[in-house]
């Protein structure tokens, strides 16, 4: 993202910004912007949800469909991720631009979803070695506007919490094999279970204090950041350290304990959130892009 | 303990309900009239073809002279008009010039023969100058210009022949609509808040604290840079207008020194990070519009 460009004194007034506590637009180091998220956007989707968190807008929709399990765990669904990037959030993005990005986004989303403590993926699997649920996860980036990555993370959950996959109907059929059928009603479904679904929470060294939640010209002024996977209850599920600086080994404790803090926070707003949507009557019209 | 929030789009204010009046709007290759007596004005075209309609060719507001139809857009970039003062960003140093962003649809350009080079010698310009260019504007750097001339295919030239332009030092950039900034006979303020501003032309504008030290009205050309930590006094200040200012473009409100003071002066009730708030601008935003209403009775009764 070559878009945002700093000179040197402005970076110095960024940091000794955040040496103080008080950032360019007046947050404390541990501050959130404001985040705006919305389920059920697109109707021939599984599940979705916008969301925008400062100028980074999103847009995640998710679809099931049959598929065969992994044979090493037979029983188990499977969830994939996919992230595209948008030429219209960079023209960097054009053609092949946003690959890397973008593959780097979706192995982070892997890494931190496909474990047991995450998301049952048993619940996904229908007949064992046969057949289960495939969770396409497609996430579109329409803006970039800093701390991409729990922007995401915070999308998917509300789309996965959004998804409803088809009841489905396991009969045994004659010689011993099952057969399946699906419901005739499109809202005869069930929800993912997503209590345990993890947000990612980037933690951005910058000069010697961090910061969450930082935007392109902060994301510019840091050196080494520190991206971790936490569940509600306070659980790391996945840690990965970005960028070419190093990080002190006495201050990644410290750093690990924020994002904990941040990201159980992130789980509280975002549950109400969505508690409250759901509790909302159908009619209420969807905000949209319109 | 800080808490985030997350809340729904839908609980937001649309911009509809600002609005007064209706207003006929259109998107590229909409058809604004397929009546032939029409002239076409500036934002439309025609395909040239046997049918005679008249499109669109951006997106904005349909306006009617008589016979003439023009499409305002909605947004557009900055376009340079001779003696407007301007902030951009180095972005490529070339032979004897610097590439400059500043928000047209062209790149600008600085001469190195337009700059007062460090000293302020008054000379002509050397090979070893040349080579030193990157050393005095490097890709990135700020500057504050103003405009001489624009050239006949729309690139403006720019230059810093005075000590009150030059390179920028520690302060806060924000970008807003071109459109937004009001112009004056100054647009360099040093304000009654205790920081000054740039509010250039082109919509970028620059937050920085003001120098005590130098007695004259003008600056220093941007010879002095210094990374000193700025007190957090003077930051708060800085981030308090950075984010009035923003609330102020995000509801479209001109920007001058007075529409800026009105809104930090309703702003003080509140901590810096709380304008961030939709609710907290829109009363900042309506305290300095009716501040501003006031402010005009009071003037046109003398």
């Amino acid at each position: 993202m070559a878009k945002v460009m700093l000179g040197e004194s402005e970076k110095w007034f960024i940091i000794h910004g955040i040496q103080d506590d008080m950032r360019n637009d007046g947050r404390s180091c541990e501050d959130y912007r404001h985040i705006e998220v919305e389920t059920g956007v697109v109707s021939n989707t599984h599940g979705s949800s916008r969301l925008r968190l400062g100028s980074s807008e999103l847009l995640v929709g998710v679809k099931v469909e049959l598929g065969s399990p992994d044979p090493k765990a037979p029983n188990e669904g499977l969830i994939h991720f996919h992230v595209d990037c948008s030429p219209n959030a960079d023209p960097s993005f054009q053609g092949r631009g946003g690959e890397d990005l973008s593959a780097n986004i979706s192995c982070i989303l892997t890494r931190i979803y496909c474990n047991k403590s995450s998301i049952d993926l048993n619940t996904l699997g229908i007949i064992p070695h046969k057949q289960c649920w495939v969770v396409h996860v497609d996430v579109l980036i329409l803006e970039c506007g800093g701390n991409l990555l729990d922007a995401v993370s915070i999308a998917v959950k509300a789309a996965l919490h959004n998804t409803g996959v088809p009841n489905i109907q396991v009969t045994d059929g004659d010689e011993g094999t099952q057969e399946i059928s699906l419901p005739d009603d499109p809202n005869d479904v069930k929800f993912i279970n997503t209590v345990n679904a993890p947000v990612l929470v980037t933690i951005s060294k910058v000069g010697s204090r961090h910061v969450v939640d930082a935007s392109s010209e902060e994301e510019l002024c840091c050196n080494a950041s520190l991206v971790m996977g936490v569940t509600k209850r306070g659980r790391t599920t996945g840690m990965r350290k970005m960028g070419g600086g190093s990080l002190d080994p006495e201050s990644i404790p410290e750093m690990i304990e924020t994002g904990k803090n941040i990201g159980r926070q992130l789980h509280i707003s975002l549950d109400k959130l969505l508690k409250t949507e759901q509790g909302m009557a159908e009619d209420i019209e969807k905000a949209g892009y319109l | 303990m800080s808490n985030i929030t997350i809340r729904l789009p839908s609980t937001r204010r649309t911009q509809n309900q600002y609005e007064t009046g209706t207003s006929y709007l259109v998107t590229p290759g909409d058809v604004i009239t397929e009546d032939t007596d029409y002239m076409r004005g500036h934002g439309t075209y025609c395909t040239g073809d046997a049918d005679d309609k008249l499109y669109s060719s951006v997106a904005g507001v349909v306006e009617r002279i008589n016979k003439l139809i023009c499409v305002r857009a909605l947004k557009s970039r900055y376009t340079g008009e001779v003696g407007d003062i301007v902030v951009g960003r180095v972005k490529e140093v070339q032979q004897k010039r610097w590439k400059i962003e500043t928000n047209s649809r062209l790149d600008s350009i600085l001469q190195l023969s337009s700059v007062n080079l460090p000293g302020g010698e008054l000379r002509r310009r050397s090979a070893t100058d040349e080579l030193n260019m990157r050393s005095y504007l490097n890709e990135g750097d700020l500057i504050s210009a103003e405009v001489p001339q624009v050239n006949v295919d729309g690139i403006l030239s720019l230059h810093t022949r005075s000590l009150r332009y030059g390179k920028l030092s520690q302060g806060c950039l924000v970008i807003v609509s071109p459109s937004l900034i009001k112009r004056r006979k100054n647009h360099i303020h040093n304000l009654s808040c205790g920081a000054s501003i740039i509010l250039a032309n082109n919509g970028y504008i620059w937050i920085y604290t003001t120098q005590h030290s130098s007695q004259t009205e003008e600056g220093d050309g941007g010879f002095i840079i210094s990374n000193e930590s700025i007190p957090i006094e003077d930051r708060e200040i800085i981030c308090r207008l950075r984010n009035c200012i923003k609330c102020l473009a995000k509801r479209s409100v001109v920007l001058y020194d007075t529409s800026i003071l009105y809104a930090y002066e309703a702003s003080m009730s509140y901590k810096v990070k709380q304008l961030l708030d939709d609710e907290v601008c829109d009363e900042i935003v309506n305290k300095t519009i009716y501040l501003l209403q006031q402010a005009n009775v009071g003037n046109s009764e003398y």
